[in-house]
């Protein structure tokens, strides 16, 4: 579904990604893991055509859509959910959730708007019931609930999301993890990037590791979870050998 | 016959080569930022890791040769920390001093699935009884087929190599229904199968697994006429995995190349260019999934031809040929590497050995014969038997310590051998 070869892109004179390739089959759940500043968020941004690669291809569906315009690969069917949720806190959830269909043409809107919305209150009850609240007076889970809801409003086939556990306790973790694998398992192809990589490596087959903008690990969820280098780094496990030796 | 993994025996060439190069990319990040020889070598040729932007990058990538392995004895090869190895086996070299080969938990998880893919393609099952004879220790050979073996669910008896009757006698009473072994050990079963009359009929053998020694078809169809069964060849080397980097399938039209865990190029060994498809040349493997020691383009030395059209067996990776020959001096005997520079430099450490000698191999009753020819000098030559007796006992001793297998040993007068030039090495088996 996704495939990115030797993708280099910068922030002005930074190098953010340094030849990534990677990939993401249909029907797949894959995790990107790295810690701060590793050029997590610059992928997916490449990748959803907020930034355009300095060099390298992106094929999304059988096409190359290296700078292609955000909108349109909305419409080719890729959805992001940006880190830190990004909504318009004083507007209604309800008012949130439609400027997600906002690319759908005007005659079939009113109609698979209606169904779209059904299916993300389907989803997440709790949004029907505050459907009318402001979306800057919900907690970090129900924000997080409303971005990803409104990513799903464009039926995405791919839906990337940017560190979906930021900010959360560990129990909404477990439930908007729990949300992201229902979405997966009803035929979604999901690709998420986070610095936690327990939750991400609970719902992902498949993961990479980045560190500053060079993948250094591939494989298995299970097998990443199992790497000491992953576990050190990421899982907060070793460190008292570390210490000690 | 099954495909132990089909999603990655029968990938499409282009999904193959996403996943080799991404692979490749991080093996190299990997391999520059922990390896201090790659990173020096990297640095020498005025290459860094993004230099790497497609499969065909490869090609400006540093080899890495046998000798380089050796200077990094024992761990300077290694990527992880010690505390990460869970197994360390080694082969030998050149100068006496092997590789030294380390292996993460997930390099043993991954070696094991690659045997199970190799052991599958021949034919292996859950339903058979495995006998593995190759030696279980240093070399990979024993150990990699057996958890291979086991990882596919065979039962596996460990039975290491010699003692050649009880093999057979377990082989009869345990139901053995694949041998596991070099080609030529095979052959000796055989023979001394038939030297103690015991019929074939009252074995359940059906599958021979050959690897670690030269296996021309011919030998081939020696062992299976002989034993009765089907004979299928694999390819490992120890510096790179041991067993499991390439096997045959039902076929036998070549060996499948795990591709997506080793790049496979051939090149001509003078000019280090190159070789296309079909054509001989000498096999070079990138590991590309490796974690305790990845080797960036490792000279195998070993000449075969490459073709990547896919088989009938339904596997898309590439097949390589049984090997056809060496691009440098190292003997294969009794599936044990040798190098004729290791009995020189033992030779020379040895007071009354002239620094002359020739190594003479031959097959029999299918087992490999190892004798030295040593010159000595002529003190020695005409002093007491007993000091003669005890200089032929110290080389051998020093043999096997070396190379562990025992030569026999013939004393020569000086000048007998020197009149030789290069011919040292005089190999009488028809291989």
């Amino acid at each position: 579904m996704l495939r990115l070869t030797s993708v280099v892109a910068a922030y002005g004179r930074i190098t953010a990604l340094r030849k990534v390739s990677m990939h993401v089959g249909v029907g797949e759940i894959v995790a990107v893991i790295g810690a701060n500043g590793a050029g997590k968020t610059t992928l997916l941004d490449t990748i959803s055509g907020v930034l355009s690669p300095q060099s390298g291809s992106i094929n999304f569906d059988g096409r190359e859509v290296a700078g292609l315009s955000p909108e349109r690969l909305v419409q080719m069917g890729m959805s992001h959910v940006p880190q830190g949720r990004q909504l318009f806190p004083d507007m209604t959830v309800y008012e949130n959730l439609v400027l997600g269909a906002y690319r759908r043409s005007r005659a079939d809107k009113r109609a698979q708007m209606r169904e779209d919305l059904e299916r993300v209150y389907s989803i997440f009850p709790r949004l029907e019931e505050r459907h009318t609240q402001l979306a800057g007076t919900l907690s970090g889970g129900e924000q997080q609930m409303v971005a990803i809801g409104r990513a799903l409003m464009s039926r995405p086939k791919l839906l990337l999301l940017d560190e979906p556990s930021m900010g959360l306790a560990p129990l909404v973790i477990r439930d908007i993890f729990k949300i992201i694998s229902t979405l997966h398992k009803e035929g979604t192809t999901v690709l998420v990037v986070e610095q936690n990589a327990k939750a991400a490596f609970s719902i992902a087959q498949r993961g990479y590791v980045i560190e500053t903008g060079r993948v250094i690990l591939e494989g298995t969820a299970h097998e990443l979870e199992r790497n000491p280098e992953v576990q050190r780094a990421y899982l907060g496990k070793g460190y008292k050998q570390i210490i000690e030796s | 016959m099954p495909i132990w993994n089909r999603r990655c025996e029968t990938m499409s060439r282009q999904d193959m080569e996403q996943l080799q190069l991404e692979r490749l990319q991080l093996t190299v990040n990997r391999a520059y930022r922990n390896v201090r020889f790659y990173h020096r070598r990297f640095e020498k040729l005025g290459i860094e890791p993004e230099d790497v932007s497609a499969l065909s990058d490869l090609r400006r990538l540093p080899f890495t040769t046998k000798e380089d392995l050796c200077e990094a004895y024992p761990y300077e090869m290694f990527s992880v920390p010690l505390r990460e190895i869970v197994r360390i086996h080694s082969s030998s070299g050149a100068s006496g001093q092997g590789a030294v080969i380390g292996y993460t938990r997930n390099d043993l998880r991954t070696w094991s699935d690659l045997v199970a893919r190799v052991v599958s393609a021949a034919g292996v099952t859950r339903e058979d009884v495995l006998q593995v004879t190759f030696d279980y220790g240093l070399f990979t050979g024993g150990f990699g087929l057996h958890y291979g073996a086991e990882r596919v669910g065979a039962s596996v008896i460990p039975a290491s190599g010699g003692n050649t009757e009880r093999q057979i006698r377990i082989m009869k009473d345990f139901k053995t229904t694949v041998l596991v072994g070099t080609p030529s050990y095979a052959l000796h079963i055989a023979e001394v199968m038939e030297r103690m009359g015991i019929d074939r009929s009252a074995f359940s053998l059906r599958l021979g697994l050959f690897g670690g020694e030269p296996f021309p078809e011919h030998l081939r169809q020696e062992i299976e006429d002989r034993l009765q069964i089907i004979a299928t060849d694999n390819y490992g080397i120890s510096d790179v995995m041991g067993p499991g980097i390439a096997g045959e399938c039902e076929h036998k039209c070549g060996l499948h190349v795990n591709e997506d865990h080793f790049l496979a190029e051939l090149i001509d060994p003078d000019t280090l260019e190159p070789v296309p498809y079909g054509e001989q040349g000498e096999l070079v493997l990138t590991t590309i999934t490796k974690q305790g020691i990845p080797l960036l383009r490792y000279r195998t030395r070993d000449l075969t031809t490459l073709n990547p059209e896919p088989c009938e067996c339904g596997r898309t990776n590439m097949r390589m040929s049984k090997i056809s020959g060496r691009t440098d001096d190292m003997l294969i005997i009794r599936g044990v590497n040798v190098y004729p520079s290791q009995i020189e430099s033992i030779l020379f450490e040895i007071e009354g050995v002239e620094p002359h000698y020739q190594i003479i191999i031959d097959r029999v009753a299918a087992m490999d014969e190892f004798t030295i020819l040593v010159e000595v000098s002529t003190e020695i030559l005409t002093d007491q038997m007993r000091r003669l007796v005890e200089l032929e006992e110290k080389i051998r001793a020093r043999v096997h310590a070396m190379v562990g297998l025992t030569p026999k040993l013939k004393l020569v007068e000086p000048k007998t051998l020197q009149s030789l030039g290069t011919q040292r090495v005089v190999d009488n088996r028809n291989l």
